[in-house]
């Protein structure tokens, strides 16, 4: 009770104080002006940094785009010396090599996030996680290189002889296993990519499948069900919408890499039909071909416009695999 | 009672041959599925240790103090990777130092101010499309913006096409990190009668550091081995520079020169290159990840 008599006592020199107090919050009304300023500007910033990109590629690459019209995506033809560009290999080898890559990846990736949600006793989780994280965090060039002086001499001396012999001589896949085994590849960039994408797609995954709220699984356990049929019948319908956005995140990856697809995937500029055989991917082509593109010339505009058609693919991919894990990751 | 009850639950197939083959079948799934996962998991372990070893059979060998202290020199003449080295801090350190201030205050509107504006929403979407966007194409821009007018490849350009990488990275941990924040940390500065903008830089930033440290380490650790941006922009460099005006040598860039070709001693050095960049990329994360954990 005698506590509360300081308080009112108190109130008159808090009225003295007031002047400094509407000074303090004068400079703080400007101070907040300038932050909150400063502030938005950044965010439109980043606004105009995605539109400038999207600008400067389609800018550089109308040229091509006046030039060889629709025809510059269609068109399988890249001949520098008759100045004949089209984009129809890169975007065939774009998007095969990613989509197997997907393939290849989300079985293991679905395994690593089942074992690292479920199975692995709590002391292991973390680490584990962690090291398939770092996975994720080693550079692109290194990926290459692995690849270069490991996974290829591997390709070339033992799988790839091994699937040209077995599935090569059956009637219809046969095609697709066929020709000499080089190492490098079509399929041996897709098992880089799918490397690559792996720890990108555990860990949506992982992350995902920890929003299923406990008591789902509990009554699922509870009724008897096996840790396999808990995660089919309650987990994945429950946060099927996130898996397959956290696919596309991965698919996203997969589009753009550059380095590593330019060191194992063979680059020629043909269609096979054979996983074995060379190709290229939009990404790999922009790297491989910049240095030999004159300023200016028709050929630095098809590679722009290559970049264009890169960005669109991505975006689009990009877009939607935002959209599918916005409710889950945010809810 | 307890025991009928028990029976009764576990009884719906009568035949208990039925009933045993059947739970055998779920058992028998349950466990290849699981035995599955767990081969799942030990290949990605398995990878990232063929990686790390295979670096440190090849890289280790050609890793000596001339690696640091020479500079690179054409093949069979005993040359270094210094300037790559110094080339590749440079232009990170220019990298992040233009970028961070900008993710973080980018980050700290879509926390702090408009929260669910359409403004807002559109600029976290723009910056998770820059997240996750093909790097190369961050180059073909500078290379289009920076480069063309300016008349030259620069190390002013690689460090603007690295700031661009720098800056949705930023954003990200930025804004979840002070998501995490209590409202009523905030409500508590305001009562006090603080201005909104020491409200964020005296107390939200500082509560939140730690965890905006960590997107900082990890955006340097991912533009340290960032090569496609830097090809059209810094280009590289074989001889010793550092001025920024020029082109500019990196560690990325030159690795994928040296292991691209014939010659013995320089794709040596290109492993030892690629040994040290990835001790540092994956040390940074470590480290980021662990301070993190200190903080969760």
């Amino acid at each position: 009770m005698q506590q509360a008599v300081p308080v009112p006592a108190n109130a008159p020199p808090g009225g003295t104080a007031r002047p400094s107090a509407l000074g303090g919050r004068g400079s703080g009304a400007t101070g907040d002006a300038i932050f909150a300023v400063a502030c938005r500007c950044a965010g439109v910033f980043v606004l105009l940094l995605l539109g400038a990109i999207i600008v400067e590629l389609f800018l550089g690459g109308m040229q091509a785009f006046r030039t060889f019209g629709l025809s510059f995506v269609t068109s399988t033809e890249w001949d520098p010396v008759q100045e004949l560009f089209g984009a129809g290999v890169s975007i065939y080898g774009t998007v095969v090599t990613a989509v197997l890559a997907l393939l290849l990846a989300v079985p293991v990736a679905f395994g690593v996030a089942f074992y690292l949600t479920e199975l692995a006793p709590n002391w292991l989780r973390r680490p584990v996680g962690m090291a398939i994280e770092l996975l994720a965090a080693i550079p692109s060039i290194i990926y290459g290189m692995w690849g270069f002086f490991v996974i290829v001499p591997l390709m070339s001396i033992y799988i790839q002889p091994f699937f040209i012999d077995t599935l090569g001589e059956l009637p219809l896949i046969g095609e697709l296993f066929s020709g000499a085994p080089f190492g490098t590849g079509i399929f041996t960039a897709a098992l880089i990519l799918a490397i690559m994408v792996l720890p990108f797609i555990a860990a949506t995954m992982r992350d995902v499948f920890e929003t299923v709220p406990a008591v789902f699984k509990e009554s699922a356990y509870g009724l008897g069900c096996t840790q396999w049929e808990v995660v089919r019948r309650v987990v994945l319908p429950y946060t099927r919408i996130s898996v397959v956005g956290g696919i596309m995140l991965g698919l996203g990856r997969a589009l753009g890499e550059t380095m590593a697809v330019t060191f194992v995937i063979g680059n020629a500029n043909r269609i096979s039909t054979s996983l074995f055989g060379p190709g290229n991917t939009i990404a790999s082509v922009i790297a491989l071909e910049f240095g030999e593109a004159q300023l200016g010339s028709l050929k630095l505009s098809a590679l722009l416009g290559l970049g264009f058609i890169l960005f669109v693919i991505s975006f689009i991919v990009l877009a939607a695999s935002r959209f599918l894990l916005r409710t889950r990751l945010q809810g | 009672m307890s025991a009928t009850t028990l029976s009764h639950a576990t009884s719906p197939a009568k035949d208990p041959k039925v009933a045993a083959a059947l739970g055998r079948r779920r058992r028998q799934v349950a466990l290849a599925v699981k035995a599955a996962c767990y081969a799942a998991t030990a290949l990605g372990l398995l990878l990232l240790l063929s990686i790390l070893v295979t670096l440190f059979w090849n890289g280790f060998s050609a890793l000596s103090l001339s690696v640091f202290t020479t500079v690179t020199k054409p093949p069979g003449s005993n040359g270094g990777l210094l300037n790559p080295i110094i080339g590749s801090l440079i232009q990170t350190v220019i990298g992040t130092a233009v970028g961070t201030p900008i993710g973080l205050l980018v980050g700290t509107y879509l926390a702090e101010y408009d929260k669910g504006s359409p403004l807002a929403n559109a600029v976290r979407f723009v910056s998770d499309i820059l997240l996750s966007a093909p790097s190369i194409l961050i180059g073909l821009f500078v290379y289009q913006s920076l480069v063309v007018p300016f008349g030259g490849f620069s190390g002013w350009a690689g460090s603007a096409a690295l700031a661009v990488i720098v800056i949705p990275i930023v954003v990200r941990t930025t804004e979840d990190m002070l998501r995490l924040l209590p409202d009523t940390l905030r409500e508590a500065v305001i009562g006090l009668g603080a201005p909104k903008w020491k409200m964020i830089t005296l107390v939200c930033w500082r509560a939140a550091a730690s965890g905006i440290m960590t997107g900082i380490l990890l955006a340097i650790a991912r533009v340290a081995g960032e090569t496609a941006p830097l090809l059209f922009t810094s280009l590289g460099n074989l001889n010793w520079s550092v001025n920024l005006s020029a082109p500019m040598s990196s560690l990325p860039i030159t690795i994928f020169a040296y292991a691209g070709s014939p010659y013995e001693d320089w794709i040596a050095l290109a492993w030892a290159g690629a040994l040290i960049i990835t001790l540092g990329v994956l040390g940074l994360n470590i480290i980021a990840r662990l301070a993190l954990r200190g903080r969760k």
